[in-house]
């Protein structure tokens, strides 16, 4: 029998960015993985609820890794960044400090929850690049998005901060995300701000600021030749795509850059129908970006 | 306590080095993608708090700018973290109820915990109020364009869902500390 692992949606994906649960869904489905959605999870907190206080960021975090535990998985899968990183370091932090970890219990047991330390939590775009492999991906991909030039745009909280064991190298020059791309036979484009932030929720609190740091970024996509810009967190996607017609009133610029989830741009290459991984909800079109690479 | 310290004592897990350390060599300001719209840099935010200069610093806008993006925190060759000093003192900022007059942010972290705490999942519409108008008039006319370009293509939540158990959770919250203090 196939392994079944917990997966994470997060808040953002129930709506705004829907087309990202549903490719995942559909990707998993190609790939023959099994995702099991954890029963009645919460909000992770994203970096708002921080702000006001680190154990209280803390508690969220630890029952939803509690109640993946009591479905028995041994993995938490998440699609969002800012989800991954919370859950992640949260789970470290518990692993590391026995009274953290006995703060938190005192706390689960209002929800009759425990958690014991058992779970491994990955993003699923390193889930699918270093869990389920580039091979098994590599031979179930199409050549139908040879040619199109994807952007991969990492942001941050996937790779920063940086988890235990890693070096320089893992902060500064990942290529898992390049390497999924050439998987499914697409092109890199090379672009200097593939690690640059998307201003988070600056977007809300300061949008000037995140309008700067937008351009940057949809900036250097274009000079790369760039067909797509591919993301991987439901906030990247949003700043990138919604706020890029902000960016254009602000600047006088004329971006047009789609952005897409890189699990629509997988679920494409594994051979699913462009409605299968909810295209066509797109803000800015995507269509004519695809159209001359598929049948 | 020095004003460092009072900081440093809000950052739980960080494994961070402390700000004395600092030795200015505005790394941190050079790879901050925000820092064109910080009144002082990280930088000279830290020097500011190692020279105990509270107001000052509460004052800033500068930890109320950072993205949490984090390219301060890996590349500081002393081993501080300043993305994490910037969670701390937006936190001690909350709690002392004391920021720069017309920041969003604080409104809308409160908001966010609100929303939290009420249904145990965030709710993107319900943060509107907190910025709807800071670009005026014109301002929030485009921002309601884009809530209805979203509406349309069924990207809006019109009411927000809540978890079964979110009794559960608010009294778990409620052992880590005062529900009176977060609503």
């Amino acid at each position: 029998m196939n392994k079944t692992y917990a997966y994470y949606p997060g808040c953002s994906v129930e709506a705004i960015a829907a087309s990202y649960h549903v490719s995942t869904m559909e990707v998993a489905h190609k790939l023959g993985i099994d995702f099991a959605e954890i029963e009645d999870w919460n909000c992770c907190g994203a970096t708002a609820y921080a702000h006001v206080d680190e154990l209280l960021a803390n508690v969220l975090s630890a029952r939803n890794l509690a109640l993946a535990e009591a479905e028995g998985r041994a993995d938490v899968v998440a699609p969002c960044s800012a989800c991954f990183k919370n859950l992640y370091f949260a789970n470290e932090h518990m692993l590391d400090d026995a009274d953290l970890m006995e703060h938190m219990n005192y706390a689960l047991e209002e929800d009759n929850l425990h958690y014991t330390g058992s779970i491994k939590v990955h993003h699923l775009l390193e889930f699918f690049v270093h869990e389920v492999g580039l091979d098994r991906i590599r031979e179930k991909a199409t050549d139908r998005l040879q040619g199109l030039r994807i952007a991969p745009y990492y942001g941050c909280q996937i790779v920063r901060p940086r988890k235990k064991g890693q070096v320089m190298a893992d902060v500064e020059e990942p290529r898992f995300f390049e390497e999924l791309i050439e998987a499914i036979g697409a092109d890199v484009a090379d672009f200097t701000h593939r690690l640059q932030c998307c201003g988070a929720s600056l977007v809300v609190t300061n949008r000037k600021a995140a309008l700067a740091m937008l351009r940057e970024i949809l900036d250097s996509a274009v000079a790369a030749e760039a067909d797509v810009i591919a993301t991987a967190c439901p906030l990247c996607q949003v700043n990138l795509e919604v706020y890029q017609s902000e960016v254009n009133h602000e600047y006088d610029t004329e971006f047009q850059v789609p952005i897409v989830y890189f699990t629509q741009l997988m679920g494409l290459a594994l051979g699913s129908k462009p409605k299968k991984v909810a295209l066509g909800k797109e803000v800015v079109p995507v269509a004519k970006a695809l159209a001359q690479r598929q049948e | 306590m020095q004003f460092g310290e009072e900081v440093m004592n809000l950052l739980y897990a960080s494994e961070g080095k402390p700000l004395s350390r600092c030795i200015q060599c505005a790394t941190c300001a050079a790879v901050c993608p925000a820092v064109d719209f910080m009144d002082y840099t990280p930088r000279a935010l830290i020097a500011l708090i190692n020279a105990d200069e509270k107001d000052e610093v509460m004052a800033s806008n500068t930890f109320w700018t950072c993205a949490s993006c984090f390219a301060c925190s890996e590349r500081c060759p002393e081993g501080i973290r300043p993305a994490e000093m910037m969670y701390a003192l937006k936190r001690y900022s909350i709690w002392k109820n004391q920021f720069q007059d017309g920041l969003v942010g604080p409104d809308f972290s409160r908001r966010f915990v609100r929303t939290i705490l009420r249904n145990g999942k965030s709710y993107e519409p319900g943060y509107a109020p907190a910025f709807i108008w800071e670009g005026g008039f014109t301002g929030a006319l485009r921002e309601v364009q884009i809530a209805l370009k979203l509406l349309r293509r069924g990207r809006l939540p019109l009411i927000p869902s809540r978890i079964k158990r979110v009794e559960n959770l608010r009294r778990m919250v409620g052992r880590i500390m005062p529900l009176e203090g977060l609503e």
